[in-house]
């Protein structure tokens, strides 16, 4: 609608300018600090150091601002400030700037995920500090063949004085975890893991004091030293999914406009409205809180609550969804539940049982760690047993379950899924989707069956006008009055018609249409009785000015560009797919046989879509359902897996294991098709892992295991898994 | 074999000032922001050095 104005956006022009969009009052984000204020302000667009100079410049000349730093990264801005600078200012100087700002809040951003990763970055590089000089003595004990027992002796001190103190300030988050699975009666990857570690240096200092041959303090540190890039890269994958659905969520913090005992109106933050509240719903204004109107008549586009495309009319005394948008008039709403009760009870309480279901798989980690464990216990216990029998010293046996331990490399068990999955997140977040877990990956490889939902996911939601029977003078003089509404009817002809003059006292009749005029005489858009049309034919939209002959627009709901081929591919990988809509039939009706889909449901309440498909999975189907709406959330939440587009309403965007952006569906079959080859990379890195230790295990029982056949041995399995995670990147130009 | 008694610790003590200085540099941000730190240096709004 609007053109490029040139010095807009980013000056090397990488970045589309933004434009358009209501500015939302940032006023409620404020925060007070020591020196003043501080609002913290999502910006899009901003991409080279030219934007950074741009909007800090800018922003460094207005009145009272001390501070103002844009973060390239992430794109969050700061700004501190004093006195009585308004801070919808700010935001209006980053979008005169031609780009995108939205305030959010800073408070509930997301600090655990990041000290957590913090803390083993730090881990990770003690470890590799250690790991790297322990190794150093290690080699010259293990090519010293000729070496004075005293001077071994000492470097194997050096190594224990290195080791001890790094594997106790490593080994803490393995440790912690054995810990609360011992506890739980539910072993982990972690308990071998620490037992390896524990008696390695126990055994290591022992043999140390007795001035003996071996000492493991190498392949202790080693083994944390890998472990921890595995738990860095999980911690890293999991912070970035989290931090990509909380950037979407935060921009669209909500604000409201409430209108306060005094009678004045104030902008607040959605989770700071009570119940009780009276909130001013301006037109295009999407509510935040469930609540009952006060006053005023309306449209509300209640798409994303139900899936029903046509706007319905509403007036005082009716109950509005969270989620609904006004279209035609003020409307003054009374809160009825805070925002976190808002998301309708009964969706609240089927995607808790969605997420319950959720948590009962078990992902290929949990399930090798449980084979494995118990093995590898018991083989330690055997070569220990065994060689007591057979008349070796305790400390000799002791040593041959010791290098069992070590030798069984946890190591390669422990990176072979964390690895594949942060490649495969990676590979997916470049083309736009972010993943919400790493086992959501798992679940999304075993699907057999994809359920769509219609209206937002197959097509766009917003209706399109059709073109046929209609002549270009016609719609530009209905786009006249269109341009005047907000009505998603009104807003296609705009669309179609481009900008131009708009229409002069209007007024909008909700349910019926709008009336202005055009040159002096009186035109009216709206249904056939509203136009004064008989007989006509249901669905369309009439304009009429004064008496002239009426014309006709009708509007289709349109399939994404790219559906057809889309649902061709997912056929192709042998997936059944359904359609479960929430809108009416003929309409339903059309896009399944557009897209030759055979099984479809129309008018499905939130609660019969969940219930669809429990029913499919209780006939052991494997389903992915595809949805956007505040309708689907609760069957998102309950699928074996379940995408959302980046249009979503929040709480699908939350309830879905993987959030796509952009127009296409092409992006679902790319998605299983990613997901499919992880699968199978985790699978041969399982395998790899277990083939190894078979050879391992019988050399640590015979007693061959030399501290250098560890190392090798650890880093050389080590190598390989990861080498064949990477593999997963390489696919990229295959599937370009 | 006396060489190892100051090589050891002269070894260590260099890695161990990497180590500091990874985590020092952890610590004071120096990684929050590489794509933007990248950018400032082309910005010439710095003012010369006084001579």
């Amino acid at each position: 609608m609007t053109a490029l104005v040139a010095g807009k956006g980013c000056p090397t022009g990488l970045a589309p300018a933004e434009t358009g969009g209501v500015a939302q009052d940032p006023a409620a984000f404020v925060s007070e600090i020591a020196s003043g204020n501080a609002l913290d302000i999502l910006v899009r667009g901003a991409s080279c150091g030219g934007c950074l100079g741009k909007i800090e410049g800018a922003l460094n000349k207005l009145p009272g601002v001390t501070r103002a730093r844009l973060n390239l990264s992430t794109g969050k801005l700061r700004v501190e400030w004093t006195g009585p600078l308004q801070p919808r200012r700010i935001v209006e100087a980053i979008t005169g700037l031609g780009y995108g700002a939205a305030a959010f809040d800073a408070r509930t951003a997301d600090k655990e995920h990041l000290k957590a990763e913090r803390s083993l970055l730090i881990a990770l590089a003690v470890a590799g500090f250690a790991a790297g000089n322990v190794m150093l003595l290690s080699v010259s004990v293990w090519a010293g063949k000729d070496m004075a027992p005293e001077t071994r002796q000492l470097l194997h001190w050096i190594s224990a004085l290195i080791a001890i103190p790094a594997a106790a300030f490593c080994g803490q988050t393995f440790f912690q975890s054995a810990i609360a699975s011992i506890r739980a009666r539910h072993l982990n990857m972690d308990v071998p893991i620490s037992l390896a570690v524990i008696l390695a240096v126990g055994m290591s200092l022992y043999e140390t004091i007795t001035g003996g041959d071996h000492a493991y303090f190498d392949a202790c540190v080693m083994l944390l030293f890998f472990l921890l890039i595995g738990r860095f890269l999980d911690a890293r994958l999991r912070r970035r999914a989290y931090a990509a659905a909380n950037a979407l969520a935060e921009m669209q913090t909500a604000t409201a406009t409430r209108v306060s005992t005094l009678g004045a109106a104030e902008a607040v933050r959605a989770g700071d409205i009570r119940p009780g509240d009276i909130l001013l719903l301006a037109q295009g204004e999407r509510l935040v809180v469930d609540g009952e109107i006060v006053a005023g008549t309306s449209e509300a586009d209640l798409r994303l609550v139900t899936g029903e495309v046509e706007p319905a009319v509403v007036g005082v005394g009716q109950m509005l969804r969270a989620g609904s948008v006004n279209l035609s008039a003020v409307l003054r709403v009374r809160a009825t539940a805070t925002a976190d009760r808002s998301l309708m009870a009964d969706i609240a309480r089927l995607l808790e049982a969605g997420e319950q279901k959720k948590s009962g798989y078990r992902r290929l980690a949990d399930k090798a760690a449980a084979a494995y464990v118990p093995r590898v216990h018991a083989m330690a216990a055997l070569g220990f047993t065994g060689w007591l029998i057979f008349g070796a010293s305790v400390p000799q046996a002791l040593f041959v379950a010791v290098t069992v331990l070590i030798i069984t490399c946890p190591c390669a068990m422990a990176l072979a899924a964390p690895l594949v999955q942060v490649v495969a997140a990676g590979r997916l977040f470049s083309q736009g989707a972010y993943l919400a877990s790493g086992d959501a990956l798992e679940r999304i490889a075993g699907v057999d069956h994809v359920v769509f939902d219609k209206t937002g996911t197959l097509t766009f939601g917003d209706p399109v006008l059709l073109m046929d029977g209609t002549s270009v003078a016609q719609l530009q003089s209905a786009a006249v009055l269109a341009r005047t509404s907000r009505h998603p009817r009104s807003r296609a002809i705009v669309t179609a018609a481009g900008p131009g003059p708009a229409a002069a006292e209007v007024r909008e009749y909700p349910g019926e249409g709008i009336e202005g005029s055009i040159g002096g005489r009186r035109a009216r858009l709206g249904t056939p009785t509203f136009v004064g049309v008989d007989n006509a034919a249901p669905g369309a939209l009439w304009f009429r000015i004064g008496d002239d002959v009426p014309s006709a627009f009708r509007f289709a709901d349109h399939l994404r560009p790219d559906a057809a081929a889309a649902i061709g591919r997912l056929r192709a990988m042998g997936l059944s797919l359904e359609i479960i809509s929430g809108d009416a039939t003929p309409r339903v009706q059309e896009v399944a046989e557009a897209l030759g889909i055979t099984t479809w449901v129309a008018s499905a309440t939130p609660q019969a879509k969940a219930a669809r498909l429990e029913a499919l999975q209780l006939q052991g189907a494997k389903v992915l359902m595809v949805g956007d709406g505040l309708n689907d959330a609760a069957a998102l939440a309950g699928a074996h897996a379940s995408l959302a587009p980046g249009g979503a309403v929040d709480v699908s965007r939350l309830a879905a294991d993987c959030v796509f952006s952009g127009d296409s569906l092409a992006a679902v079959p790319q998605i299983i098709a990613i997901a499919r080859a992880a699968r199978s990379r985790m699978r041969e890195n399982f395998g790899f892992a277990t083939a190894y230790n078979l050879l391992a295990v019988p050399i640590a029982l015979a007693g061959w295991a030399t501290p250098l056949v560890a190392a090798i041995a650890m880093s050389a399995s080590s190598a390989i898994v990861t080498l064949n995670a990477l593999r997963l990147a390489g696919g990229k130009r295959r599937a370009a | 074999m006396t060489v190892l008694l100051y090589m050891i610790p002269a070894a260590l003590l260099l890695g161990l000032t990497g180590l500091v200085g990874f985590v020092w540099a952890l610590r004071t941000g120096q990684f929050d922001d590489p794509a933007g730190a990248a950018a400032r240096v082309l910005n010439d709004e710095d003012a010369p050095l006084p001579r």
